[in-house]
């Protein structure tokens, strides 16, 4: 029963994310703003770690199985994935190695920016 | 005797199980193989497509069960509230090169990404479902559907996203010559989610908790970025 408990706790937790991203103006995933909402649940204490924890785990522990019909859904899309093979490789490979250097560069200069106010010492 | 079993296929139990059953191979030949690009989603994929296809076996039957196990996606995100949550204290400390680093990662991701596109002359549905691929599957998959992209594609331009970055991290940082690990960890969320973050464990304890909590805020910049995005 207190899997059961945990597991209702973070479905509603899901519903009310989807709730409120249906009043939103715009469109953001209901899914994402289910995750903030549980989080400032979490940081505000109104709800304990121990109340979702064991539940939360069987999800991120198989996240990657549940996405096992998704990718075997690629089948329908076979023609369209052939014909544009090479390109969206170039795609895929170009954009990764520019993003981690745009990240790693970005928060070296911020660390270092940090480390000069702090008088130089790089304590952390 | 043939249509008795493929009506059979129809049954939610079939999907559910064949996915469990292809799945479990994935996670056994990645153990032996010691490699991340024996990546147990891809393995899985790429098993069960083989084997529906081989036995005439109709898309629509495998997602009777299928479906099912899509639907535990919204919560699975959920959770990655959970998993930030334990990384608070390191968040806390080091909030701006974390929230600054994965605002620039978001933003040439998706820029470069649009850009490389348009040049390569794609369709806009595979742009679409291009844009969000450094980010998390089921953050991807869902800005992927709302935009109007395919999410069975984004969700496989992800895994291989996640299993170069988990390949070449290494490799990168000696290239972009990145010594501090605060950076390395996060870069490699950034660029790479959950399968890169799998390489910077491995690397330092600092560079894996870094990388985990890239992964939950670039998944979050990446949303407001697109909020603003000219589609």
């Amino acid at each position: 029963m207190k899997f059961l408990k945990q597991l209702a706790l973070i479905f509603a937790v899901c519903l009310a994310g989807e709730g409120l991203a249906g009043l939103l103006p715009f469109t953001f995933p209901g899914s994402v703003l289910s995750m903030v909402l549980l989080f400032v649940l979490l940081a505000s204490k109104l709800l304990k770690l121990e109340q979702v924890e064991d539940a939360g785990d069987f999800f991120l522990k198989n996240m990657a199985f549940l996405f096992v019909p998704t990718v075997v859904g690629v089948m329908e899309h076979f023609p369209l994935l052939l014909q544009n093979l090479l390109p969206l490789l170039a795609v895929i490979i170009i954009t990764t190695i520019l993003t981690f250097g745009a990240a790693a560069w970005t928060a070296t200069a911020v660390i270092r920016l940090q480390s000069r106010k702090k008088g130089g010492k790089a304590d952390d | 005797m043939i249509e008795w079993a493929m009506s059979l296929t129809a049954n939610p139990f079939f999907g559910v199980s064949a996915s469990i059953g292809v799945f479990a191979l994935g996670l056994y030949i990645n153990k032996k193989a010691k490699n991340p690009a024996a990546n147990p989603l891809l393995i899985a994929g790429a098993l069960l497509i083989i084997l529906l296809a081989a036995l005439h076996i109709p898309l629509e039957n495998y997602q009777q069960g299928g479906s099912l196990i899509t639907m535990l996606l919204p919560p699975a995100t959920a959770a990655l509230a959970i998993a930030i949550y334990r990384q608070i204290q390191v968040l806390k400390k080091h909030f701006l090169p974390v929230l600054l680093g994965c605002l620039a990662g978001a933003l040439t991701s998706v820029g470069s990404a649009y850009l490389l596109c348009k040049a390569f002359g794609l369709d806009d549905s595979l742009l679409i479902s291009l844009l969000p691929k450094s980010v998390t599957t089921p953050i991807a998959a869902e800005l992927s559907m709302q935009g109007g992209g395919i999410t069975a594609i984004t969700a496989a331009a992800v895994v291989v996203t996640g299993i170069l970055g988990a390949v070449f991290a290494p490799l990168l940082i000696k290239l972009f010559r990145i010594s501090d690990p605060v950076a390395q960890g996060l870069a490699i969320g950034a660029c790479s989610h959950a399968v890169g973050t799998s390489k910077a464990v491995e690397l330092g304890e600092i560079q894996g908790a870094m990388s985990g909590i890239a992964i939950g805020v670039s998944g979050i910049v990446t949303v407001i970025i697109l909020q603003f995005f000219p589609l």
